[in-house]
Parts: structure tokens; sequence; C-alpha cells
């Protein structure tokens, strides 16, 4: 849980709700998973307090989703039906590090390092550091036919 | 005004370190100005649960993207590939990921072996003394008796297998393709007071368990003990000439700001082939209008980055994922010249174990693989520690069109101005991309890949910045000797990347930091006479 109140955030209120609705569409919750979506309070917390040096490049992805979502829909996008919103979403995003991408990733960013979602993957809810993680130190012998063949540089 | 120095160093990263290290037995008083900090590992993402968003932030691999005050920015919107750095003691070894191959003996016959660029002034067997130094001082792991390499040692065991590994291994075995595995900076074992590596998976954001040799944890300290000082938070401005037509000195701002003069009888300069030039082509007088040592013209340009393609594989089993190094094994197959391929030199395949949970999500949305909104979660863990697959460096060659110059109008946060990159991929370049897709897909294909992303060049993979400054034997075709010294002023030595005539098919630092070695061992042996 970031360490930032509410009245810490650049989002204006209608921000909020818009960014809140795409967040929570483009990863919805998983009951069969057992996993929260990333509308949940705490991860949404941290999406906002993550977003904020970003909040100008966002802001204006938001206004391009919200007038999206008039000039076809009609209501507010906050309002559509979840797939639309994720459609939308889907639809602006074309790059990680611009406008409405900037958020996805940031999304991705604080969702898959909730416990809740980490736990679900099978993962330990920690740093990598101090413990680290173990890994296969494999067989060797799979190098035998590279030997066999030889020398492969040129010489000069 | 300070006191003078002997030796006067700017840049405290890979080159910087060696050399410093190299000189510091001369007693001479040697003193290292570096525009970073001394980085703290206990402050690196792996001990935060925000490992991966780091790398996208304050740990990014671009200065435009992480933006420290240490930082200056490079304007390479006119380049397919975007620059990536790391300004601190230690400089990019801080972020590298610590693959550590060496040149092959054809990388420095070219011109000879397939009548393109230059042959470098120098060839394997001088540089290898130098290669076996540096291995020893940075700690590397491997395995001896690669027939991809003339004969060479390995200092501590390869990093393990891992799962990753070995699934791709047994696709270039099914084809009979040659592999083994990498050669890594990265201590598999307790060495010279670094930990070995646990595995941590981020390393480049910064070894916390300081497993990984970045300089500021294997050279600097061994030089700072011998005597060597460092200034940190210290931009060099320019580099100042006398009415002799040798360098004096440098004009730096200082952590406070504060403009000073550092006088010099010996200037090294060891920024990068981007902060090099850029320093150099700061550095006008009446005697050098053009820049410091450029009467050839050639300060700036040649600029070499190995074109990267990214090939991955999606796997139907669980592999490594966020765990383990990044270096693994690698292949170098498709190395040397073949005219069937339809072009000349080749490339190094370098085997990546597999993804952290936030870039599997990235990657699998990114590229279509995973929804937005219903069915997310059933896609993502199609691809949740299942992705493996490898990057194909290739080697870029020299052209004068690729240039770093200073920008007009952008600026550090000190006014100088900065580097603007103009880089064009070669047709060349292009088809040894396209090779490279095509082959590692075949290879993925073998070890049971289901699926395949590509990416190629990668955008972001502009890790490697050299040629800027050529070393060469003919004033009008280099812009310093055949060892270091600038043509043009002679007490002015380059040690960076920016001195490469080619750049061949694998990683720079090792071969960098060995010239650096070799560089600093001819000045020691000319010391009488360093000048003539």
């Amino acid at each position: 849980m970031p360490d930032t109140i509410a009245t810490d955030s650049p989002f204006s209120d209608d921000e909020r709700r818009t960014l809140l609705a795409l967040v929570g569409a483009v990863i919805p919750a998983s009951a069969d998973h057992d996993m929260p979506g990333a509308d949940d309070p705490d991860i949404a917390a941290d999406i906002l307090a993550t977003a904020r040096p970003y909040h100008a490049t966002i802001a204006k992805a938001l206004k391009q989703i919200v007038s999206i979502a008039a000039e076809r829909y009609g209501p507010s996008y906050a309002d559509l039906d979840a797939a639309i919103r994720a459609k939308i979403a889907g639809e602006v995003s074309h790059s990680r590090f611009a406008g409405a991408g900037t958020l996805v990733t940031i999304t991705a960013q604080c969702y898959y390092r909730d416990d809740r979602v980490m736990r679900s993957l099978g993962m330990e809810p920690r740093a990598p550091y101090p413990d680290g993680f173990d890994i296969p130190h494999g067989d060797w012998s799979l190098l035998d036919p590279v030997r066999q063949r030889g020398k492969i540089y040129k010489e000069v | 005004m300070t006191d003078p120095v002997d030796v006067l160093i700017v840049g405290a990263g890979a080159s910087g370190a060696a050399v410093a290290w190299s000189l510091a037995e001369t007693r001479m008083r040697i003193v290292c100005l570096e525009q970073g900090d001394w980085m703290n590992p206990g402050e690196y993402p792996s001990s935060g649960r925000d490992w991966e968003a780091r790398a996208y932030s304050d740990m990014s691999i671009s200065p435009n993207r992480r933006k420290r005050e240490t930082d200056y920015p490079v304007n390479d919107a006119n380049s397919p590939i975007s620059v990536a750095n790391f300004n601190a003691v230690g400089g990019s070894t801080i972020l590298y990921a610590g693959h550590f191959p060496r040149f092959h003996p054809s990388d420095f016959r070219v011109e000879t072996l397939d009548g393109v660029a230059d042959d470098w002034p120098i060839d394997y067997a001088m540089l290898e003394p130098y290669y076996a130094e540096n291995d020893r001082m940075m700690g590397v792991s491997g395995l001896a008796g690669d027939p991809a390499y003339p004969p060479k040692e390995s200092v501590m065991p390869p990093v393990p297998l891992g799962r990753a590994g070995a699934a791709i291994a047994k696709g270039f075995n099914k084809l009979g393709w040659h592999w083994w595995p990498s050669d890594t900076a990265i201590a598999t074992e307790t060495y010279d007071g670094r930990d070995k590596c646990i595995n941590l998976g981020a390393c480049s954001s910064g070894c916390a368990q300081g497993a990984k040799a970045s300089t500021d944890i294997t050279y600097w300290p061994h030089a700072v003990r011998a005597g060597v000082e460092v200034r940190t938070r210290c931009r060099v401005r320019e580099i100042t000439t006398n009415g002799d037509g040798m360098a004096s000195g440098v004009v730096y701002y200082d952590q406070d700001g504060v403009e000073q003069f550092q006088p010099a009888q010996v200037v090294v300069v060891a920024c990068n082939g981007v902060g090099t030039p850029r320093l150099l082509l700061n550095s006008t007088s009446g005697r050098f209008p053009k820049g410091i040592a450029n009467t050839s013209g050639l300060v700036g340009k040649n600029l070499m980055f190995h074109p990267y393609a990214s090939i991955q594989g999606i796997f139907d089993e669980p592999l490594d994922g966020y765990r383990g190094p990044g270096v693994c094994i690698w292949s170098q197959e498709f190395y040397e010249t073949d005219p069937s391929r339809g072009f000349v030199r080749g490339y190094t395949y370098e085997i990546n174990r597999g993804r952290g949970p936030v870039a599997t999500a990235l990657t699998g949305m990114f590229s279509g693989r995973i929804p937005f909104g219903e069915g997310h979660h059933e896609a993502y863990r199609q691809l949740f520690s299942r992705i493996a697959g490898m990057v194909g460096i290739c080697e870029d060659l020299p052209e004068e069109h690729n240039t770093v110059t200073l920008d007009p109008e952008l600026t550090d946060g000190h006014g100088i101005p900065a580097p603007k990159i103009d880089y064009t991929l070669s047709v060349n370049s292009r088809r040894m991309l396209d090779h490279a897709v095509a082959r590692s897909t075949e290879v993925l294909t073998a070890a049971g890949a289901k699926d395949v992303i590509t990416e190629a060049p990668i955008g972001v993979g502009g890790w490697h910045l050299m040629g800027t400054a050529r070393m060469g034997t003919d004033p009008e075709r280099s812009v310093v000797n055949e060892w270091g010294r600038a043509h043009d002023v002679k007490n002015l030595f380059i040690v960076d990347g920016s001195i490469f005539v080619t750049s061949a098919g694998v990683n720079p630092t090792r071969t960098i930091q060995a010239l650096a070695l070799y560089i600093a061992d001819s000045m020691k042996r000319r010391l009488a006479n360093l000048f003539d």
C-alpha cells in the first residue's frame, strides 16, 4: 500500500473514475483464480500513486477515451459495459511508453506485485533479494555433440 | 583552480576503472571525475517489491526516461535504436546483464577477410594477455573449451543451465548447431569480496547481491586503495588546451554546480561512444575549431550500435521465468561470414532465461497474446514462466553517416550541449536481423516452442556505443593511434568503445576493458617519452 493520501493526487475525481473504470476492465477480477481486479482498492491506490509523475500524459489519454466513448456510445466511459471499456482501452494502447499505454504499463506493474496475485500465481510474495531463487544447474553432457563437432572459429 | 594532477580520467565506468587501476601502480597522482554517484547496492530494485517497475523508471536503461540529475539527455529521435547507458561510478556496468564474450581473431581483420570496413591496428594475440588480466579482475564465469574461440580459461564455473537453457540447448542439438555456456561477469563462487550469484533475476537493474561485476565493486576498490581519487557529481564541460596544442586540463562543474578548472599532465577520456565524442566536440578552441582531436573530421562519425533481434518462444511447460540471471548460454553458429547468407560478418545468439510477472503481462498485452478484459487471466497463465528465447546481437559495420553531433538546442542540467544521434540501419544489418529471426525460430521450434514473438531491431536496445573516435595508424582516417593516443594531442588518450574500428557481433565490455588495460600498459612502458 503506497504511503500517500487521496488529496495528494493530481487526478481529478472525473479522471480517477475513468482511470479506475479502465484498469478494472483491462484486468478484471477472477473468481476462478481467486484474483482481485486491478480496480481493487489497494491495487488502485498503488496505481494512482505510481501514475502521479505521468499525470499529464495519462490525463490526456483519459480525455481521449472519454471522447471516444461519448462519440460512439453516448454514456460516460465509466458507465459502459466492461467489455466495451476493455475494447476501447485496447484500441488506444498502442505503445508501452505513451498515453494509455503508460497507464496499462503501470497497471500491470502494480497488479502483478500484489500479494494475492503473486500467491495465486504460485510465487512467494517477496522481493528477490536477499533470499534469491534456486534453479537447476543442468546436465552438461548436453554439450557432447558440440564438443564432438570441433572448432568452428576462423583462424587468422 | 585545483592542484594539478598527473593523470585526469573523465568517466568512472568500465574503461575508466580499468585504466585507473592499471596506472595506479605508477604512483602518479590520478584523479577521476565522474558525473554520477557511488551506487548503494542495498537500494537496487531487487531489494523491493517494485523491482520490475523500477526498470521502467529510475533504473531504466534510457537516460531520457530515467532523468536522474546525474544523467544527460540524448536526442535519438532520428534513430531506430535509442541509446542506453548509466551514469555512476561503474557506468553502464551497473545495468548491463553481464554477458562477457571476447572478440574473435577474425573481428580484427574484417577488411582482409571480407573486404569491408577496416582492419584494426592490433589483433587478438596482442590483446589476449589483457583479456586474461581483465578476466581475473572482473571475475569471469564460464566453461573452457568453447569451439567458437581459441583456447581460454575461466575463473569460475558457468552460471546454471536451468530449465530454459536445457530446453533451448536441446533445440540447438537437434539442428546440429553450436551452443556453449556463456562467459559471464557474474560470480558463481565468492570472489574478491563479492558474494556468489543467488539467481535474483534482476541483473539489468543492478545486482543487490554484488555477484555481478560492475566496476564500482571490482576495479574501483583496488584503484582507490592504491591512491586514485574519484570525485563524483563532477560533470566535465570541456578539455582545454595550451599554446603548444597539448591538453592542459578540463573545465567541470563540481557537486555544488560551481565551475572548476582541473589542470592535468595527461587527460584520459572514458565516457563511452556517445559521451566521448560529445565531450571532444564541445572542446573547441582556435587551434581545434571542430573540436579537440578532430583534425580528421571523424570525431562522432562511424557510430555503431549492435542491432539486436529478440526472438522469444512460448513453451507448454514451466521454465525458469523470473528466476536466475538473464545470461545463460550462447550460440555462434552464424558468427563467421558465409557469402551464401546474403550478408557479411555475423552474429551471436544469447539465450534469455525468462521474464518476470510484469514483463510477461506487458509482452502478452502489447503483442496481442493476452487480451484486455475477459480471458486475461487464462491467457496470462499460458505465458507465465513459459517464455524463453534469445537475442541475436548483430555486427554493425562503420558508416560515416551514422553520427553523434551536438544538438543545437538540447542541453543537460549544466547547460552543456547534449548529443544528437543520426543513425540508419544498413541493408547488411537488416539482412542479418532477418536471418537471425528465421534461424532462431527454427531453434525454438525444435526446442518445443508453440509460438514465437519477435522484434527486430529492438528499439530500446542501444546498449553498445562504439566507433566514434576510431583507432588507426593513419591520422587522416582515425582519431587515436594504435595505443589510444589522439593523433592531434599527444597527452590526450581515449580508452572507451569509441575507439573501436569495427563492432564484432558480441557485447563489447570485455574488449573495452582489455583495450583500456592495453593502453594503460602502453603508457606505462613509454612514461619517459610519452609525449614524443
